[in-house]
């Protein structure tokens, strides 16, 4: 057992834990944090994908006890208020989710895309979401409406980026 | 997963001291493969040491000659890194093309190079542009450190702390990746400096990377695909699996090295 003291969504956490706990595991069975998904447990779906100090990372393939210190933002973590965020909005307006169990996960990779591209000035194109989305699997939607969402959700955020500027 | 230890010690001799402390020990870098390879009870390591918070482990050296990457610097970190795309961006390319952006956040160069998975991107890299590994005990070139399919030259408690490639006049990397996994089914990387040329195949061969004579000897005589028609790489060496048999791949590597040819012009 290692006590470890996490930043998550914001609240600082503290609790012990086996060291072979997996961070989708801390975040489901410790937290009750149960929006993130866990499709695969094998390192392929990506449902589980959380933001660990603001980067996309696959959360069944990293251990809790190596996050001592870092920042973990969950699906949970995302809206401000009783508001979505525009990637959360933006998946509702364009249909990009059907039975919704990749869609933790393709919203948290979908942030991370946009933040990422943001950052660097490069545009944000379709053929590049569908590259980016080389790790999320959804079986349902066939992806054309979720490239839509995070196409929608780009716009919105480069204008909240402009606005705080 | 079976129980372990973890530990993050903040220093190499420390780290070492960690593994061989260890009933068995197992280093820890990004996990991206070691963590599913547990989770599978395909390894059970007593004790993880993680070498991430070590200082110096992550980050990029430019000496003139050769540039260093810190053994615990990730796939993105090395992906997006100035200097490695101005001075080898056929390394930037590679590394930005292994797996998806959640296992390039996490996966580590030396975790990769450790591993030696007979379909990883890095091993062509180093192999081809006859890149120096820098242990915690010594340096070992490239030629001498990989062994065969998930073999190298790395003893039990040895740990892989930078690994240092010299600048090469042209270098490029082409993969045909399997659709499902993204590994190599044939990744081809050449280099040429000071007019000799390497050439490392990655994916294909029965027994891992390998570099492929035939075509080093075509390409310095003149550094062109057309001078790669004449080469021959023989199915009987190659992988042969449900992805595709020899024959398919023998096949796939010269489109790999004619590609890899034009993208290094
Ligand atoms: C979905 C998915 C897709 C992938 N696609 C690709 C791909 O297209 N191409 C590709 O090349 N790879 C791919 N990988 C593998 C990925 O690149 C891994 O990150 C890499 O193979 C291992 O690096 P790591 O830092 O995660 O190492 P870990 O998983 O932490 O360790 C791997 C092994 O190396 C040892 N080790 C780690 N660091 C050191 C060190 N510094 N010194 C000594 N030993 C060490 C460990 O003990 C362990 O045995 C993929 C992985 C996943 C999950
Ligand atoms: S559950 Fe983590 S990648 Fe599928
Ligand atoms: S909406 Fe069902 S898996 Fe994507």
């Amino acid at each position: 057992m290692t006590t470890i003291t996490v930043s998550v969504n914001g609240k600082a956490v503290t609790r012990d834990i086996s060291d072979n706990t997996l961070l989708s595991d801390f975040l489901r069975e410790d937290l009750r944090l149960t929006g993130t998904h866990v499709g695969c447990d094998t390192s392929q779906c990506g449902a589980c994908v959380v933001h660990v100090d603001g980067t996309a990372v696959k959360s069944c393939t990293a251990l809790a006890v190596s996050l001592d210190g870092a920042n973990v933002t969950t699906v949970e973590g995302v809206s401000t208020g009783g508001d979505l965020h525009p990637m959360q909005r933006a998946f509702n307006d364009n249909h990009g989710l059907q039975c919704g169990f990749c869609t933790p996960g393709m919203i948290m990779a979908g942030i991370d895309i946009v933040n990422r591209y943001q950052a660097e000035g490069k545009t944000l194109t379709e053929d590049a979401i569908r590259a980016e989305l080389e790790g999320n699997i959804c079986r349902c939607t066939g992806y054309h409406n979720i490239v839509r969402s995070i196409e929608d959700a780009a716009a919105e955020m480069a204008g909240m980026s402009k606005a705080a500027e | 997963m079976y129980d372990t230890n973890y530990h993050k010690p903040s220093s190499v001799a420390d780290a070492v001291s960690a593994l061989s402390g260890a009933e068995d020990g197992k280093v820890l870098a990004g996990g991206q493969t070691l963590l599913p390879t547990m989770k599978q009870h395909l390894a059970a390591p007593s004790d993880l040491v993680d070498i991430r918070a070590i200082p110096g482990m992550v980050g990029v050296d430019d000496d003139g000659d050769a540039l260093t990457i810190g053994a615990a610097t990730t796939h993105a970190e090395v992906a997006a890194d100035p200097t490695v795309n101005a001075k080898l961006p056929g390394l930037a390319k590679l590394a930005g093309g292994i797996g998806d952006p959640a296992v390039r956040h996490m996966g580590t160069i030396g975790g990769s190079v450790a591993n030696n998975d007979p379909a990883a991107d890095y091993p062509a890299a180093v192999l081809g542009l006859g890149a120096t590994v820098i242990t915690s005990k010594r340096e070992i070139a490239a030629d001498d450190f990989f062994e065969g399919m998930f073999t190298t030259a790395l003893e039990d408690d040895e740990i892989i702390t930078a690994i240092r490639f010299p600048l090469a006049s042209k270098a490029a990397y082409a993969k045909f990746p399997n659709p499902a996994s993204r590994y190599a089914m044939a990744g081809v990387f050449v280099a040429e400096s000071g007019g000799s040329v390497r050439v490392a195949v990655t994916g294909a061969g029965a027994d891992g990377v390998f570099r492929h004579e035939g075509m080093e000897n075509a390409l310095s005589g003149q550094f062109s695909e057309s001078a790669l028609d004449y080469t021959d790489v023989d199915a009987g060496d190659m992988l042969s699996d449900l992805h595709g048999d020899g024959a398919y791949r023998a096949n796939l590597v010269k489109v790999m090295a004619k590609r890899a040819v034009a993208k290094a012009g």
